[in-house]
């Protein structure tokens, strides 16, 4: 299915969040992530079930002020 | 010792980890000002790419409190979910909790903060308010919840320095319990050591040191600043007056004319 990551067309397999992240390359990493704006803790990410177009956010530390 | 919620700290300077020329830069900047706290951020982070690994982890090796800050968030959910993440991911509870409210100025939207603290504190945040010098603004924050506040001095990243000085010194005044941070504005350690003479707890400094032309040895300076700054505070600074007043005895001077 289609879904947004980080703004971006993605064409993924999976069908939950925590089997895409380990699609899209982000296994092991630090992350926090957000389906349709919405917090989904790291615990819940492998029920988290995704549909088509949905939008997920995947977040890292940055730099901040 | 500064006490931030429950923490104590000896330094009263906090920094920013933003717009530093290098990695290896801001590592040696963090040292240089003694900070015991830092603040990052949350952005997009690519599978490919995974800069934000790398920084995590020059971060985890400085061995400092991080501060995760909502930076860029204009509305109170957006504030609120980027909280969230951010507790996850830095594993704290301390939130710099930003909503903006305007472009030009980043000031901060009172209304849409107080709102945001009353839920985060609800959920167990400790949250660190970026306010204005409002009283009645400051007021609200504390029956949110909030036990720390952080009033701008001046625009973020504009160095103009401390930009209400009636304001921020009444803020004091009203809120003598309530440990304060300056943060946003400060251009110069003169700045700071004002700051920190009025009575302010404490200093957040980035674009000031990150910007300079040597950030290590503003660091430097900056940390030097504030703790000439807080000594002051403590032997209690003169009053100032209008007039001259010879600093000399008058008496015994002798008569010569």
């Amino acid at each position: 299915m289609r879904i947004l990551v980080n703004g971006a067309s993605r064409e993924i397999g999976a069908a939950d969040l925590g089997a895409a992240l380990d699609e899209l390359g982000y296994g092991g990493a630090v992350i926090a992530t957000a389906v349709n704006g919405e917090f989904v803790p790291a615990a819940d990410r492998p029920a988290s079930r995704l549909a088509e177009g949905d939008r997920i956010e995947v977040l890292a530390p940055m730099q901040g002020g | 010792m500064l006490r931030l919620y429950d923490t104590e700290l000896r330094s009263r300077l906090l920094l920013g980890t933003a717009r530093y020329p290098s990695p290896s830069i801001l590592t040696e900047a963090v040292k240089a000002s003694g900070a015991q706290v830092v603040t990052v951020s949350l952005r997009r982070e690519s599978g490919g790419e995974r800069a934000g690994q790398g920084f995590w982890s020059i971060i985890r090796d400085l061995g400092v409190r991080v501060l995760p800050n909502t930076a860029g968030c204009h509305s109170v959910k957006e504030a609120v979910t980027t909280a969230h993440m951010g507790r996850e991911v830095f594993g704290t509870s301390w939130v710099k909790l930003e909503v903006i409210g305007e472009d030009e100025t980043l000031q901060p939207d009172v209304f849409g903060l107080v709102e945001a603290a009353r839920i985060l504190c609800s959920e167990g945040f400790e949250v660190f308010p970026y306010t204005t010098e409002d009283l009645i603004v400051a007021e609200r924050l504390l029956e949110a919840g909030c036990r720390v506040l952080m009033p701008w001095a001046s625009p973020i990243g504009s160095g103009r320095g401390l930009n209400n000085l009636f304001g921020l010194t009444a803020l004091r005044a009203r809120f003598p319990e309530v440990p304060l941070v300056v943060d946003a504005g400060i251009g110069v350690p003169s700045h700071a050591a004002q700051a920190l003479e009025l009575g302010f707890d404490a200093v957040l400094i980035n674009t000031a040191v990150s910007q300079a032309r040597d950030p290590v040895g503003m660091a430097g300076a900056f940390a030097l600043a504030v703790e000439a700054g807080r000594a002051a505070y403590a032997a209690g600074p003169m009053e100032p007056r209008d007039l001259a007043v010879p600093s000399t005895p008058l008496i015994g001077k002798a008569f010569l004319g």
